[in-house]
Parts: structure tokens; C-alpha cells; sequence
């Protein structure tokens, strides 16, 4: 997909969101993708940046990423830990939360997310294992970054189902519904960089990565895609952020596939 | 007041069939032999509530004790999906289930009232959400204040909840210390409380005077299970078994695989199995 052999879509999806993030950024992190980009971050540029798991693990600095959000390794590297009710109401409904980071199954243009049920709720296809913490970080944080790789069946017209708020129908959703915090000001992708139109908010592209054509990003994209009228090419990773990446990918799979081998079956 | 019981006991004497019962613990000490005890002796028409089902719901869903499930998440942490409880809400195998969903933060203010023994909790949250338009218990209040419009949620009152902690002293006061997620809550919450412990100390004099306590008049029964949290985990005595969470999804993916497993590792073992199964665990922790 890019002409440059040296990394992967994946790779430059997780270097580009972790760009986004500043040192005093106070993150409240979803696992998966969100998690290898915050952390990348902290490794990075953004040392002093604080990373909270929905667990309670405030300020956590873990070695290897975690596969839940609540592994050991969240807690013991945190400067506190706090219990889930103090987590959802001093901390994120208290508004100390600066950018709530969400990865998501479906997406649609105004940054709405599903992560509960592809077809109807009552009789589902497919039954996803649902919000989480998501529809409060949605709505609490300052403002929402959201990251997941390209897909027809993942960025749609429609969504099944609105697991979290991004900007409802467009314009002034939020405002009308009583949420006063700035919901998706990024989304980035395994192919482009994407910000929401200042009136319309209808997620546009701003950037695309290395290598990435206008038509694969349509291809790959259940809506029809707005370009910015200036296309800026997001820079290639450095050195230093691959290799950060790497190491942390290969401790990541080194540590949680070495902890089951003796165990009863 | 409290008593120490072996599990098969502090189980039979505390859970009964068509209970509403919480067996809490985020992703951290999970309750999962007290779960396969509860299995083994196959009780019924539960409601069983958790914020994140994990893999002791699906188990217990997948042997058909459920009626209804109560919960916020129902995935397997980092690995996917919950594929009895989907087989159950998709397909109503092997019964149906009754599902009542909300968010963390809704279930968390719930068990938090639930806890100062208030009828609901009140807070900023499901706006623009889904699940209000499907979950009739997410209804609204106007702050008598400030005009503002908050969620309401019933609270939640178990008529039992089942934890896992590091240690209990002799006298039967309990520390739960890590990830403390939701355990004093939904202890405080409920009608009775068993809490299984990894193991008991004779005090605890020398700790620090914060950490998170629940004295012996809170619990109905403590049992000693040492890996009784196993494939979570407890801080400071053994790791999460990443490797047996990921095993799971192939497990549960087939229901004749699944009963299989059920029989081998469940109705077949008891809580005494629980040390042997954490070992390589030791220590990572």
C-alpha cells in the first residue's frame, strides 16, 4: 500500500497518532491501538505525558502494553490507583481528562463509534462486547482522538448503534444535547489524517501518509470522502519512532506469550 | 459476623437460586474459583451482575445459570469477544438471557449508591448515548440547583457479591490492595458478602493506615484459596495469565469444546486446584 518498504500502514497509523499527543496531555487511554500510540508518546517526544487506564492506574508508565486495561503492570509503574468510581467521577466527569484516545469497530463521518451490536440491538448479528468506559470519555474529556485502520465495514454511512456521541448529525449536535466539550478533533488512519470541517464537523482529510493515494482512501472508506483543499503528506516515522514501536511490540509479545505455557488445560 | 468456611460451604450457605449476585473484581482479582464453585453447584435463574462479564460469566452463561446479566462490557479484555454470552443474546443458547446494559461509569455510580444505601445515583453521563433509548432503567433528573440534566440509575443492592483479595488477619478484616476497582463497593453494597483470600496473616499492624480495608462485620464468610483468581490475577502474589485469556476465545468458541472444558477443569476440580494452576505465575507478580 505505501511504495516505502521500510514500515507498515499500521506502523505509520500508530507513529501519526502518537504525534498528536503533547507532554502535558492528561490521556485517558482505550486499549488496542490507542494504548501502542500513547505510549509510543510517552517514549517519544512526550516523557512527562499522563497516561490513565480506565482501571484507576493514573500517571502509568508501563514497560510492555498492556492486554487489558487493568494488567498488573498499569498499576505497579502509576503514580496512584485509584477505584473505578473515583476514576469515572473526580477524574474524567471532573473534567481533568484533556484528550480521551478511542479506537472503535464502526465509525461514521461525524465520529460517532459502535462498539456494541452490528444489526438491531434486541436481535443483533453480531453482539460486541459494548461501551466500556467509552460513552462517558466521549462526552467528558476535553476532546477525543480516535484511531483505527481502513475498512468499508468499519468507517460507514450508518452506524448500528451510538455506543459514544462524536458530533451526532454534524454542525451543532453536542451544543443542542447539553455536551459542552469539543468531542473528535482527530481521527487517524492506517492511510490519512483526518479533521473534522469547523461548521459541518464532517471528518475531512487533512493529511495523507507517505505513499497513499486520494483513490485508496476512497476504497477503503464506506462515505464519500472530502478532501482539504491544502493535502499535506504526513512525515515518514523517524528511526527512533519505529524502533520505539518495535521494542515495544516485541516485549509486548515476548511478555504475554510467555505467561500461559503451564498451565492446566 | 464473620466466619472462615471452606469455599463448598461459604457458597452453599450464602447463594440460592434466583439470587441477584455480583462477583466483582476489574480485571484484577477475579473471583474465579468462588465462580466455579457456584458452577459446580449448579444454581439457577441467577442475575448475575459485573461490570465486565470476563470470563466466569461466560462460563456460567454457557452452563445456563443465568436469567439476566447486568453489565457494562461484555468482551474478553484485549482479545475480543464473549462467545457463550454472545451465543446466548444472539441465539438464546442454551437459554435466553435477559441483558441490562449501561456504562462503567454508570455501573460504577450504581454500586457506589448502592454502597451509601441510596435508591440511585446521579451523574453526568449517556448523553447522546444509544443505550439510554434501550435500557429503561437510564432515566434523567434536573438538578434542583442548577437546572442541569444528569443521568439517573437505580442503585445496585446484590443480594450477595463474591471478591477475591490479597489477605485477610485472623479476625477476619480483609485488605484488597492493586487495581482496587470495585470490590469495596459492591462488598458494601450487597445483602452478604464471601470474600476468598489468598491468604491469612496474623494482623495487620504494620501497614499503612489508608489501604483499603473492609472489617470482618462487613463479610458474611471468608474462604482461603490461594490462586483463586487465576487466570486473573493478585498483585504482589502472581501475573494475569495473558496466554489463558487468548486460549479462551478458541475454548469457548464451540459448544460442544466448551462443555468439554467445563467438565475437565470445573465440575471435575475443586478450589483446591486453584495453588497449582498459578505456580509459573509466581514470579512475574
Amino acid at each position: 500500500m505505501n511504495e516505502n518498504p521500510d514500515f507498515t500502514p499500521n506502523e505509520m497509523m500508530t507513529i501519526a497518532a502518537s504525534r498528536a499527543l503533547r507532554n502535558d496531555d492528561v490521556c485517558f487511554v482505550g486499549i488496542g491501538a490507542p494504548s501502542a500510540a500513547c505510549n509510543v508518546a510517552r517514549l517519544t517526544h512526550a516523557p512527562d505525558i499522563t497516561l490513565i487506564y480506565e482501571s484507576g492506574t493514573i500517571g502509568t508508565a508501563p514497560d510492555v502494553l498492556p492486554l487489558s486495561i487493568g494488567d498488573g503492570e498499569l498499576c505497579e509503574t502509576a503514580i496512584t490507583t485509584v477505584a473505578v468510581p473515583e476514576m469515572f467521577r473526580y477524574w474524567l466527569q471532573g473534567g481533568r481528562i484533556s484528550i480521551g484516545f478511542l479506537g472503535a469497530a464502526q465509525l461514521d463521518k461525524f465520529g460517532n463509534i459502535n462498539t456494541t451490536v452490528i444489526g438491531d440491538y434486541f436481535h443483533p448479528k453480531t453482539r460486541l462486547p459494548g461501551g466500556g468506559g467509552a460513552p462517558e470519555i466521549a462526552t467528558s474529556s476535553k476532546e477525543i482522538y480516535i484511531t483505527m485502520a481502513q475498512t468499508k465495514r468499519g468507517m460507514v454511512e450508518k452506524i448500528d448503534f451510538f455506543t459514544s456521541f462524536g458530533h451526532g448529525e454534524g454542525g451543532d449536535h453536542r451544543k443542542r444535547l447539553g455536551i459542552d466539550t469539543a468531542g473528535p478533533t482527530l481521527l487517524i488512519t492506517d492511510l490519512a489524517i483526518w479533521k473534522p470541517d469547523p461548521v459541518s464537523k464532517e471528518f475531512t482529510v487533512v493529511s495523507l501518509h507517505p505513499g497513499v493515494t486520494r483513490q485508496q482512501v476512497k476504497d477503503t472508506c464506506g462515505w464519500a470522502v472530502k478532501f482539504a483543499e491544502a493535502l499535506d503528506e504526513t512525515p515518514a516515522p523517524s528511526e527512533l519512532e519505529l524502533k520505539t514501536l518495535r521494542d515495544l511490540q516485541a516485549r509486548t509479545k515476548a511478555a504475554h506469550e510467555g505467561t500461559g505455557k503451564a498451565k492446566a488445560a | 459476623m464473620v466466619k472462615f468456611l471452606p469455599l463448598k460451604q461459604a457458597v452453599a450457605e450464602n447463594l440460592k437460586d434466583g439470587d441477584s449476585v455480583a462477583f466483582e473484581g476489574f480485571t484484577h482479582l477475579i473471583p474465579t474459583a468462588a465462580a466455579h464453585e457456584a458452577i459446580r453447584q449448579g444454581f439457577r435463574d441467577l442475575t448475575l451482575i459485573r461490570m465486565t462479564p470476563d470470563l466466569i460469566y461466560d462460563q456460567m452463561i454457557g452452563m445456563g445459570m443465568a436469567k439476566k446479566i447486568v453489565f457494562s462490557y461484555v468482551g474478553n479484555p484485549g482479545v475480543g469477544l464473549l462467545r457463550r454470552a454472545r451465543d446466548a443474546i444472539e441465539n438464546g443458547f442454551p437459554r435466553s438471557l435477559e441483558i441490562e446494559e449501561h456504562s462503567h461509569a454508570g455501573m460504577a455510580n450504581a454500586y457506589e449508591a448502592g454502597a451509601a444505601g441510596l435508591p440511585c445515583a446521579v451523574f453526568r453521563g449517556y448523553r447522546g448515548a444509544g443505550l439510554a433509548a434501550v435500557n429503561p432503567n437510564i432515566k434523567s433528573v434536573t438538578c434542583p440547583f442548577t437546572g442541569e440534566v444528569l443521568a439517573a440509575v437505580p442503585s445496585i443492592r446484590p443480594d450477595v457479591t463474591f471478591i477475591h483479595a490479597q489477605k485477610a488477619d485472623r479476625k477476619g478484616n480483609v485488605l484488597v490492595e492493586g487495581i482496587i476497582g470495585i470490590q469495596k463497593e459492591a462488598v458494601l453494597a450487597a445483602k452478604r458478602a464471601v470474600v476468598t483470600v489468598e491468604e491469612v496473616v496474623d494482623n495487620f499492624d504494620d501497614l499503612h493506615p489508608n489501604l483499603t480495608v473492609l472489617p470482618r462485620w462487613t463479610i458474611a464468610a471468608i474462604s482461603v484459596v490461594p490462586g483463586g483468581s487465576h487466570p486473573s490475577y493478585a498483585h504482589g502474589y502472581y501475573a494475569r495469565d495473558n496466554a489463558a485469556y487468548l486460549e479462551w476465545d478458541e475454548i469457548a468458541a464451540d459448544r460442544d469444546k466448551f462443555l468439554a472444558w467445563m467438565q475437565a477443569n470445573v465440575i471435575e476440580k475443586s478450589a483446591d486446584d486453584f495453588e497449582s494452576r498459578v505456580e509459573h505465575l509466581r514470579k512475574a507478580a
